[in-house]
């Protein structure tokens, strides 16, 4: 079992990686600093930036798919970054099976996205610093999913929540937009907290912070170190990643620009808490009740997400809640260890093409629809946005899990392994991970049906909805296709065999139930599921909220995890933050002021002293310069031994 | 190129400076302003030559003079520098310009003389600077008294509102912690060979005997935690930094508070290693509470200066705990930190008076969607912040990383509630930054014509150099650590502490 990570050194080819972050940060760099001047050009050199970025990617990742299977590596040590002591952190990158994936997401997708956003935020004023903030963030996720220890990663992580909290609150003047940015960058700092501790937990037990050493170290460590390094990277993990108990941020961050929501709170960004835990797999493999907890965690994330997601009317929330739901499914698969963090990749991955298309896809609805997003007030959409609809649907499918298209073959072999724990556990988990898929097919259908399909309920100012221009509906196209086939790919690619370097070999239980069986039932349930929805929803839906029973009005408020927020830790912050600012003014400034006083050497209070301070001043210096003479006399003279 | 004596005349130099800026008549204040920038400008260029000449790796102390004073108590003016002392002298050259290009206007709409203010600016330097360099304790102790005099005439003199009883309470906070130290100094003249000379103490001070050592240990750090300031001695500095002018609110907070954590290293540390030990578990309580007690204030204040005054007592805090930890990492990092909170706190302090010079108003909430009239403004805001809240890529996250990740090789529980900090620290920061340049734009804006000017040129020249410097440190901090590396280990071993190996290696060796 017990194996040796190595990295071999950047040759070739490879040794150009670090141009995969330099060149987003220059481009960021010129359109931030330049200036009106760019408005012209400017969001043309964002695309190409990340465009470029990509090429060199897939450049990178072919050259190494030739490298042999056990040397698919390549690490570069830029600098030196923090020496001090035993501490020694590169300024280091690594290129291997895990990250050459991510690198291809972030910058593939991120294109198409770019590409849309030149069409999406055409009218806007901001467009130009709009892609100064959007290339920051894919320099940050590369150098996240780059980086070959864990500062570099904690570098880029924090980054990334930079730039998301930029783009979330980039109409500042909205100041919904401005406190959802600040709420999702705190929550954030909140894991980051715990992230932190982690790797101050990895030096002082194994003195260093770079993956292999830390990964080799691993065997060393008592299973409570080990158990409490999980609990703490889990931490980090749940916060960027929008997962319980840290979720609330992420459904506000939809505030921001959709192209925003698409590329950072679906499709990248979101994800990083998964790509911690499978590179950390060294760490979580090794404890078995640190395994629970993230499988518990995505469990519990992917519920919720669903009967969230079912009772909220607005269509970049409930695919907000829908990421969040998603990405339990990621959290279940890597939770499980063994071949299910490849899954979890490939989930990763394929939701990486259906989310986006599918956010672009409303953002797509609301170019046409005045900035609308109640889908109570959409319907009958597909006669009006023929190339939305149709990949949009596409998305639908994907995410419902229809064969043949991406979800099936990303989520079904999840929700297998989830029966596959080996103990009873498996029943909990693989109905969790049933009953979740249901529910996705359920509120994604309502949410397709309500706004393509049905009578029309639009507001009175809307009289013709339109397509958006090909500049946007082209990467919809490009993203339905990969929505249809990345899946499939994935699955039946060798994605596995790929990965295997990276993750290990993984300890195999028989499912309590037959594959097939499963399968099946996966079907059925989102077939149901679909059913259902389109059985309640194809006539329209009432224009206002109904009254409505405990768990659907529990779900409307987010299942009260707001209210627990706001009660226990916004108000008693609120509370203590006033009573301290009170405290500090009358009490220690009072008591401190009192002593100084005394011993200043004056009889009155300190604002007495206000008058007449020269005099005092002169005084005091004259007592120093006394007791200075008086204490050498007394030595001199040898009255003091 | 080391016998030159680079701190003597880099002392006296800005004293020079102060004498002709004020000889010169006030209705000729811009050649004033002019001499004096272009006077702090050479200060710098010579500081720029001592640290290229400065051998990391060399002596402790380097570039020694010494030049008799008071023979009889054998005080002299001696000056040493190492590698702690090199950067805080670099910090205040860099500073100094930055500041005077800052207050250029500062004095201009007041009846008083611009030649004074931009003569006590250099006066201030020339303390600074000696408090810095002096190698004799006697010498050391002028300094940390004289250098109260120009900052109290700032501060009185051309503050803002409560000017008067900011700069008393600054004067008698100072100065009751300077007689405790004057205690503890005559007792280590007294004790340790009747001498002043620090090279002498570093030896003499050991044989002192506990019980007196932890005495004298004591008047020092009283003096020193009422200089930086610790919790429970800060409160004067809200008080001053919310009345002086923001660029000498810069200096204030940004290097003369710095000369309290320099003197617990140099001082406290060096000549009472035992009772350093002994009183270290206090120490770090103070840090810890200070941290998070004075992030919390920061986030519940409504004046922008005091505000950032209350966000430098929590910075003062990690710079605690990172002292009293006695490892390589927390000591380095604590002494990164002063330079990166000079620099980063320099910052967010000038901008934070660009906005208050505009407005007229040092209230948050008379502020309120500024950022719509003034971004760029905004954006140098929001980095300034970024820099407070230490994220990466700017120079203090290297420092508070180095801190928190050295205290918790030997301090678990300490170093988990001062992480508790970086939140609090980035909700202040957001707070603050939200309700002054965001949301819907507050009606009274309207009526001030000055919000509507975003930065000049004069502004980006002040404001770019500190940016740089912390996009650079915040990537490639090593020519500092490598300055202060080894000045830091030295001083470990005058404590008698090593690091802590890791812990899994060391247990894996004892099980085999």
């Amino acid at each position: 079992m017990e194996q040796t990570v190595e990295y071999a050194h950047a040759t070739g080819a490879l040794s150009g990686i670090w141009l995969l972050v330099a060149i987003p940060l220059a481009s960021a760099a010129i359109l931030l600093l330049s200036g009106k001047r760019a408005d012209k050009w400017g969001h043309w050199l964002g695309v190409f930036a990340v465009a470029a970025s990509f090429v060199l990617g897939l450049i990178f990742f072919f050259s190494l798919r030739g490298l042999d299977a056990g040397a698919r590596s390549a690490q570069q040590s830029l600098w030196d970054f923090i020496t001090v002591g035993g501490l020694h952190v590169d300024f280091g990158l690594l290129f291997d099976p895990l990250s050459g994936v991510f690198v291809l997401l972030i910058t593939g997708v991120g294109s198409l996205i770019h590409l849309y956003a030149v069409g999406y935020m055409q009218h806007d004023p901001g467009r130009r610093k709009f892609f100064g903030y959007f290339n920051l963030f894919v320099a940050a996720m590369l150098l996240l999913v780059l980086g070959n220890n864990y500062v570099m990663l904690y570098f880029g992580w924090e980054g990334v929540g930079l730039a998301s909290y930029l783009l979330i609150s980039f109409w500042y003047n909205r100041p919904s937009a401005a406190t959802a940015g600040k709420k999702a960058f705190l929550m954030n700092r909140v894991g980051d907290a715990g992230l932190a501790v982690g790797i101050f937990l990895m030096f002082a037990t194994l003195g260093s912070t770079q993956y292999s050493d830390v990964f080799n170290g691993v065997s060393s460590l008592s299973s409570t170190t080990v158990l409490i390094m999980g609990i703490l990277l889990l931490l980090g993990a749940a916060g960027k990643s929008g997962q319980f108990p840290l979720q609330a941020w992420l459904p506000d961050a939809m505030e921001g620009p959709t192209p925003v929501s698409a590329l950072i709170h679906a499709a990248t960004m979101v994800t990083a808490g998964v790509y911690l835990i499978a590179r950390s797999n060294a760490i979580f493999s090794a404890n078995h009740t640190l395994q629970l907890i993230v499988v518990s965690v995505g469990a519990v994330t992917l519920l919720m997400g669903c009967i969230i997601g079912a009772a909220k009317d607005d269509i970049k929330r409930v695919l907000a809640w829908s990421t969040v739901s998603q990405i339990g499914y990621m959290f279940l698969g890597v939770g499980l260890g063994g071949g299910a963090y490849a899954l979890a990749i490939i989930h990763l991955l394929a939701h990486g093409f259906f989310k986006a298309n599918m956010f672009l896809g409303a953002g797509s609805v609301m170019h046409g629809m005045h900035d609308q997003v109640d889908i109570r007030r959409f319907g009958g959409l597909r006669k009006y946005m023929k190339w939305t609809w149709l990949t949009f649907m596409m998305g639908w499918l994907a995410i419902i899990g229809i064969p043949p298209l991406s979800g099936f073959f990303s989520k079904d072999p999840i929700i297998e392994a989830a029966f596959e724990r080996g103990d009873w556990t498996s029943w909990l988990f693989g109905w969790a991970a049933l009953i979740g898929a249901g529910l996705t097919a359920f509120y994604m259908t309502r949410l397709f049906v309500l706004t393509f399909h049905g009578p029309e309920r639009y507001t009175d100012d809307i009289k013709h909805p339109h397509e958006s221009p090909p500049v946007m509906y082209i990467p919809l196209v490009l993203l339905a296709i990969g929505s249809i086939v990345a899946g499939g790919l994935l699955h039946y690619g060798g994605f596995q065999d790929w990965l295997r370097p990276v993750t290990g070999e993984g300890v195999e239980h028989d499912p309590v139930m037959a594959a097939w069986l499963i399968s099946t039932l996966g079907v059925v349930f989102a077939v149901v599921g679909a059913l259902i929805a389109i059985a309640l929803f194809r006539k329209g839906t009432a224009l206002e909220p109904q009254p409505a029973g405990a768990v659907v009005t529990a779900a409307r408020k987010n299942l009260y995890t707001d209210a627990f927020n706001e009660g226990v830790f916004e108000r008693p912050g609120i509370y203590l933050t006033r009573a301290l600012v009170y405290l500090d003014n009358k009490g220690i400034d009072g008591l401190v002021n009192g002593v100084a006083a005394g011993v200043g050497g004056s009889s009155g209070r300190l604002r007495r002293l206000q008058t007449g301070f020269v005099r005092s001043y002169a005084l005091s210096m004259l007592t120093g310069a006394v007791i200075v003479v008086g204490a050498f006399l007394a030595i001199q003279l040898g009255w003091i031994q | 190129m080391n016998d030159f004596p680079f701190l003597g005349i880099l002392t006296l130099l800005p004293l020079v400076g102060a004498v002709v800026v004020a000889a010169i008549p006030k209705r000729r204040s811009e050649l004033a302003k002019i001499v004096a920038f272009v006077w702090s400008l050479v200060v710098l260029a010579l500081t720029i030559v001592m640290w290229v000449a400065f051998k990391t790796g060399g002596a402790r102390f380097q570039f020694h003079e010494s030049y008799a004073w008071i023979p009889s108590w054998d005080a002299r003016f001696t000056f040493a520098a190492d590698g702690i002392a090199l950067v805080m002298l670099m910090l205040i050259a860099i500073l100094m310009p930055v500041v005077i290009l800052a207050s250029w206007h500062d004095v201009d709409q007041s009846k008083r003389s611009a030649p004074t203010y931009f003569a006590l600016l250099l006066a201030f330097e020339f303390t600074m600077i000696g408090v810095f360099a002096a190698a004799d304790v006697f010498l050391f102790y002028v300094f940390f008294e004289v250098m109260l005099i120009p900052m109290y005439f700032i501060i009185g003199s051309f503050g803002g509102q409560r000017r008067q009883y900011a700069a008393v309470k600054f004067f008698l906070y100072s100065l009751v912690g300077g007689l405790f130290m004057l205690a503890s100094v005559i007792g280590l003249w007294a004790l340790a060979g009747h001498t002043f000379d620090f090279a002498h103490l570093m030896d003499s001070a050991q044989a002192i005997n506990q019980g007196t050592a932890r005495w004298l240990f004591l008047g020092f750090f009283v003096a020193f935690a009422i200089k930086a300031p610790f919790f429970p001695f800060h409160t004067w500095l809200p008080d001053a930094g919310g009345a002086a002018p923001a660029g000498a609110a810069a200096l204030l907070v940004g290097v003369m508070d710095k000369v309290g954590t320099f003197g617990i290293l140099r001082y406290c540390l060096v000549l009472f290693p035992e009772a350093s030990r002994w009183f270290a578990p206090a120490a770090l309580v103070l840090g810890v509470i200070g941290i998070l007690y004075a992030a919390l204030l920061a986030v519940g204040q409504n004046d922008l200066k005091r505000l950032v005054s209350y966000t430098s007592i929590a910075h003062f805090g990690f710079i605690a705990i990172g002292i009293f930890a006695f490892t390589s990492q927390a000591g380095t990092g604590s002494v990164l930190y002063m330079v990166n909170h000079g620099l980063a706190t320099g910052l967010l302090f000038i901008v934070v008076g660009m906005f208050v010079a505009r407005r007229g108003s040092n209230l948050v909430s008379d502020f309120g969607g500024a950022g719509k009239t003034m971004p760029v403004m905004a954006g140098i805001l929001f980095f300034a912040g970024l820099a407070s809240l230490a994220l990466p890529g700017t120079a203090p996250f290297i420092s508070e990383f180095l801190v928190l990740i050295g205290t918790f090789t030997v301090h678990k529980v300490y170093a988990v509630i001062a992480t508790a900090g970086i939140i609090l620290a980035a909700a202040y920061v957001l707070w603050m930054f939200q309700r002054t340049t965001q949301g819907t734009v507050n009606p009274a804006l309207e009526a001030v014509p000055a919000m509507k000017k975003d930065i000049t040129l004069r502004e980006k020249v002040v404001v770019a150099p500190l940016i740089l410097l912390l996009l650079l440190l915040g990537f490639y901090p090593k020519p500092v650590t490598d300055v202060i590396n080894p000045a830091v280990q030295a001083t470990m071993q005058d404590v008698g502490t090593t690091d802590p190996g890791p812990t899994a290696v060391a247990n894996g060796r004892a099980a085999r």
